[in-house]
C-alpha cells in the first residue's frame, strides 16, 4: 500500500511546491545545538528522512511495552535542539524559529507531538506558581461539596 | 526514606558531555527521582532477607519496597501485577498530601473551573448511612484487570498493560469519552483546554482523556507512585504499593493477613487498588 | 397496478434555493461552532468531566436512530411485500442515508480530536461496541446504497429483494449496536440494561417514520404533487403502533428498575426528584412525545387532517429528542454508586447530582447535522428520480376502484 502511496504523495507534494509555496517560503534555518561537540545519534540526512519512524517506534514500545531508555525518543531531540536564543527566550512550537516547526512549516507537514509533549527541555520550564493555586481550588470545591451534603441531611 | 521527598526536588544539572547527557535523559526523565529509587531498591533487598511475617502495618514505610526490577530494555510482562492497598483508618480527613504530590508529579494545574479541571486522584469523604461512621480515602483509577475503559475504547487507546497498569495511549485517543462513560469509579478526566509545558513523564493535551497512570515511569524505573511516596514520607503510612502477583511482597502479605476490599466488587473487575476499613 | 413513474424536482424556484441557502447558512454556523469548540477546547461547551456526553450526542444519536427507522418504509415494501409502500421506498432509503450522514458528522465533529478520524478508521478494538458501530455505520451506507441502486437501475432490478433484505437485517443490527452503547455500560445505574437495544429499535421505527412523514408531506405540498389520504392514513396508523411500542418499552424499563430495591434511588431521581430532567421526561417524552400524539392519531375527528398529522410528527420528534436527552443526560447526572451505603462528597463531585447547561455552540453543531440531512435530501431529490410522480389514492392503493 505505502509503496503506491508514497510516490503519489511525493508527486502531490511537488505539484503543490511548484506552484506558490516554493517561491514564497524561504528555506528554513535549522537550529544547531550551540555545543558543537554534540553529535546526533544518527547521521543528519538519515534523521531528516527517518526521524518520524524512529520516534514512532520508540513511542509504541514505551507506551505499551514499558521499554524505556532508548536514545531515539522525542525528548532527546528536544533536549539538544531547543535552546534559548541570545536574549534568553525560547521560541515555542507555534513560531517558525522552533527546531521542529521550522522544517515542518516549510514541508507543510502537521506535527501532532506538541499538543501533549512539552516543546522545550524541562529545565527551561518554571512551575513554581501552579500547584498551590490548584490546592486552594480543590479545597474550595471539597468544602462546597461537603456543605451541600450536610445541607441535604435531615 | 523520609528524605526521598527532599531529594526528589533536587534537579540534576545537565551535563555538557553528550553521551553522559543522553544516558541520563534516556532513563526518561527520572534524573529527578533517581535518588529516591536508589533508596527503595536498597530497602527492597533488605526486606527480602527478613522474615516477612514480622512486618507490622506500622512499618508501612518499609513495606513500600517491592518494586520493579525489570531491565528497561525488556517488555513488561504479567509476572508482575502492580497494585496498591489503602488503609482508610490511617487516612486523615482533610489531608491531601497524596493529591498534592500527584498534581505536582503530573504537572496538573487548575483553571478555576472545577467541573472541567483534571483530577487523577481525589479525597472522598464518606459517612455511613446506617452507623454514621465517617472516613476519608483517596480515590483514583483502580487499575482493573478487565477494565471497562479498555473494553469500550474504539481505537484501543485505553488499555491495560501486561503488568496491570491501565493507561491511555494519547497518541491514538480520539477524544470520544466513551471510557469516561464506562468507568465505574469516575477515574478519568477529559482535557478541556490546550496544555503546554507538560512534565516529561506526564504528557497530556487538549481533546484526549487521561487518568492516574500509577506513575508508570516511576514504577518502570523501580520507584513507587508519587502519592504513595508522599503518604509514606509524611508518616501517614496509609498506602502500600507493590506486586499483587508476588506472594511475598509486603502488599500481598498484608492483604492475606487483613484482607482488602475492591470497590464495586460486584462488577468482578479485579481491581489493582484495594481498600481496608470500608465496613459500613 | 401500473408501473410507478418517478420524477426529480425541477429545483429552479426561489423557495428551493432559499431552502438550500438557509440550510447552508445553518451548516456554516455549525462549522463556526466546531472551530470555536475545537480551538478553545471543550470547556467552552456545557460538557464537563461529569456530563461527558452532551447536546451533540443527543442530536447525533437521535439522527442515527432515526436513520435506521427511516428505512422502514422501504423494508416493508421489499421484505414484507406490501405494495402500497413500494413507491416510497426510494425516498425512504435516501432519507436513511441522509440522516445517518447528518448524525455521524455531528458525532465526529464533537470528538476531542476530530483530526484523528484516520485513527478511528485504522485502529480497531474489536471488543468495543463503538468500534463495531463504526463498521455498522459504514456497512449501512454500503447496503442502503446498493439497495437504492437496485431500485433505480433496471439492469440490477432483479437483485432488489436480496438487497432490501440485507439492508433490513443490517439496520436491525445497527440499532441494536446503538442501543448497546448504553446497554453495555455496567457502571451506571440508569444504563446496563439489555432492554436498551430493542427499545432503541422501536424508537427508531417511531422517530424515523415521523421524520419520513414530515419530509413526504412537505415535499409533495411544496411541489404541488398529489398525495392521497390512503397512503397517509396507512402511515398514520403504523405510526400509532410505533409510538405505543416506545411507551411500552419505556414502561417496562422503569417497572423493572422500580421492582429492584437497589435501583429505587435512581428511579426516584428520574421520575420524581430530577428537577428539569424529570420535567423533560414526563412532559417532553411521555406527554408530548407519547400520549398526546397517540390520542391524536386515533382521534376520529382529525383523521384526514394533514395539519394535525404534521403536528403529531413534530411532537413525536420533540418527544424523541426528550427521550434521548433523558437517557443520556439524566443517566450521567445521577452519580455513580461507588460506595453503597455511604453518603459521599469530594472535590470531584462524587455523590452529587451533576448539572448540565447546554451551550450555544453545541446546539448549533447539532442543528447543523439536521441541516446537512435536509440539504442532502433536497439536493438529491433534484438530481435523481426519487419521488413518485403521484401518490394519489388511485395510484397508491391497489384495491382502489376507479
Amino acid at each position: 500500500m505505502t509503496r503506491f502511496l508514497r510516490p503519489l504523495l511525493v508527486l502531490i507534494g511537488f505539484m503543490l511546491l511548484s506552484t506558490s509555496t516554493l517561491a514564497e517560503t524561504p528555506f528554513p534555518t535549522i537550529h544547531e545545538p550551540s555545543d558543537e561537540s554534540k553529535k546526533c545519534i544518527h547521521p543528519e540526512d538519515e534523521m531528516r528522512r527517518n526521524h518520524m519512524n524512529y520516534i514512532l517506534h520508540e513511542r509504541d514500545e514505551t507506551m505499551h511495552e514499558g521499554i524505556r531508555g532508548e536514545p531515539e525518543g522525542l525528548a532527546n531531540c528536544i533536549n539538544c535542539h531547543v535552546e534559548p536564543n541570545e536574549s534568553g527566550e525560547i521560541a515555542g512550537i507555534e513560531t517558525k524559529e522552533h527546531f521542529c516547526s521550522a522544517c515542518h512549516e516549510y514541508a507543510a507537514v502537521q506535527i501532532d507531538c506538541f499538543q501533549c509533549h512539552a516543546d522545550r527541555p524541562q529545565k527551561y520550564i518554571d512551575r513554581s506558581k501552579h500547584s498551590s493555586s490548584l490546592r486552594d481550588q480543590l479545597q474550595r470545591t471539597l468544602a462546597a461539596a461537603e456543605a451541600a451534603t450536610e445541607g441535604a441531611r435531615p | 526514606m523520609n528524605n526521598s521527598k527532599e531529594t526528589a526536588e533536587v534537579t540534576t544539572p545537565v551535563n555538557s558531555s553528550r553521551r553522559d547527557f543522553l544516558s541520563k535523559a534516556a532513563v526518561a526523565g527520572t534524573v529527578t527521582i533517581a535518588p529516591g529509587i536508589f533508596l527503595h531498591r536498597t530497602a527492597g533487598a533488605a526486606v527480602a532477607d527478613t522474615d516477612v511475617s514480622e512486618i507490622e502495618a506500622s512499618e508501612a514505610a518499609d513495606m513500600n519496597t517491592s518494586v520493579s526490577t525489570r531491565p528497561l530494555d525488556q517488555d513488561v510482562s504479567n509476572k508482575n501485577r502492580w497494585g496498591m492497598l489503602i488503609d482508610t483508618t490511617r487516612c486523615a480527613t482533610g489531608c491531601t498530601d497524596c493529591v498534592d504530590a500527584c498534581n505536582e508529579e503530573n504537572g496538573l494545574v487548575g483553571h478555576g473551573r472545577p467541573e472541567t479541571d483534571t483530577q487523577y486522584i481525589r479525597k472522598v469523604t464518606l459517612k455511613s448511612k446506617s452507623t454514621g461512621h465517617e472516613l476519608s480515602l483517596p480515590l483514583m483509577c483502580q487499575h482493573c484487570e478487565t477494565a471497562p475503559c479498555a473494553d469500550v475504547c474504539p481505537t484501543g487507546a485505553s488499555f491495560v498493560r501486561a503488568d496491570g497498569i491501565a493507561l491511555v495511549d494519547k497518541h491514538i485517543c480520539i477524544g470520544c469519552r466513551y471510557c469516561m462513560m464506562a468507568c465505574p469509579y469516575k477515574a478519568r478526566s477529559f482535557v478541556h483546554e490546550a496544555v503546554e509545558n507538560q512534565k516529561l513523564t506526564a504528557p497530556r493535551g487538549k481533546g484526549t482523556v487521561e487518568a492516574c497512570t500509577m506513575c508508570v515511569t516511576r514504577v518502570d524505573n523501580g520507584g513507587i507512585p508519587a502519592c504513595v511516596e508522599a503518604c509514606t514520607a509524611e508518616n501517614h503510612n496509609a498506602m502500600i504499593f507493590g506486586d499483587l502477583r508476588d506472594p511475598n511482597s509486603p502488599l500481598s502479605i498484608e492483604l492475606k493477613k487483613h484482607g482488602g476490599k475492591q470497590l464495586r466488587s460486584d462488577l468482578a473487575l479485579n481491581t489493582g487498588v484495594r481498600y481496608q476499613g470500608l465496613n459500613e | 397496478m401500473s408501473k410507478i413513474e418517478y420524477t426529480s424536482l425541477e429545483g429552479k424556484s426561489l423557495p428551493y434555493f432559499g431552502l438550500l441557502g438557509g440550510l447552508a447558512f445553518m451548516m456554516l454556523l455549525a462549522i463556526g461552532s466546531v472551530f470555536y469548540m475545537e480551538h478553545e477546547g471543550h470547556h467552552v461547551t456545557g460538557m464537563t468531566n461529569q456530563i461527558v456526553w452532551g447536546m451533540p450526542h443527543v442530536f447525533a444519536i437521535f439522527l442515527i436512530v432515526a436513520a435506521s427507522g427511516a428505512l422502514n418504509i422501504a423494508s416493508i415494501a421489499s421484505v414484507f411485500r406490501k405494495k402500497i409502500y413500494e413507491p416510497m421506498a426510494r425516498l425512504s432509503a435516501l432519507l436513511a442515508i441522509a440522516l445517518l450522514t447528518g448524525g455521524l458528522i455531528v458525532l465526529l465533529l464533537d470528538l476531542g480530536r476530530p483530526d484523528r478520524l484516520i485513527i478511528a478508521m485504522t485502529y480497531y478494538n474489536f471488543k468495543s461496541i463503538f468500534a463495531w458501530n463504526i463498521i455498522l455505520y459504514t456497512g449501512f451506507f454500503g447496503f442502503v446504497g446498493v439497495y437504492l441502486w437496485t431500485m433505480m437501475d433496471h439492469t440490477v432490478y432483479k437483485f432488489k429483494p436480496y438487497a432490501g433484505f440485507s439492508a433490513f437485517v443490517w439496520r436491525l443490527i445497527l440499532t441494536t449496536g446503538t442501543g448497546s452503547i448504553f446497554g453495555f455500560l455496567v457502571a451506571r445505574s440508569a444504563y446496563d440494561a439489555a432492554l436498551m437495544a430493542p427499545m432503541f429499535i422501536v424508537m427508531s421505527f417511531s422517530f424515523g417514520l415521523a421524520i419520513f412523514l414530515l419530509v413526504l408531506m412537505a415535499t409533495y405540498k411544496w411541489n404541488n404533487m398529489e398525495l392521497g389520504d390512503v397512503v397517509l392514513n396507512r402511515l398514520r396508523n403504523l405510526l400509532g403502533v410505533f409510538v405505543a411500542g416506545v411507551l411500552y418499552f419505556t414502561t417496562v424499563y422503569h417497572l423493572t428498575n422500580l421492582y429492584a430495591t437497589q435501583h429505587h434511588d435512581v428511579e426516584r431521581f428520574l421520575l420524581l426528584d430530577g428537577g428539569i430532567l424529570t420535567s423533560v421526561f414526563w412532559i417532553g417524552e411521555i406527554l408530548i412525545g407519547g400520549l398526546i400524539p397517540l390520542a391524536l392519531i386515533y382521534a376520529p375527528g382529525v383523521k384526514n387532517c394533514r395539519t394535525t398529522l404534521g403536528f403529531i410528527c413534530a411532537m413525536i420528534i420533540f418527544g424523541g429528542f426528550s427521550k434521548i436527552y433523558t437517557i443520556l443526560i439524566a443517566g450521567q447526572a445521577y452519580p455513580l454508586e461507588i460506595f453503597p451505603g455511604y453518603e459521599v462528597s469530594s472535590s470531584f463531585y462524587d455523590g452529587a447530582i451533576n448539572s448540565y447547561t447546554p451551550s450555544l455552540p453545541e446546539i448549533m453543531l447539532g442543528l447543523g447535522g439536521i441541516a446537512l440531512t435536509l440539504f442532502i435530501v433536497a439536493f438529491a431529490l433534484k438530481v435523481l428520480r426519487f419521488l413518485p410522480v403521484s401518490l394519489a389514492d388511485s395510484v397508491a392503493d391497489p384495491h382502489h376502484v376507479k
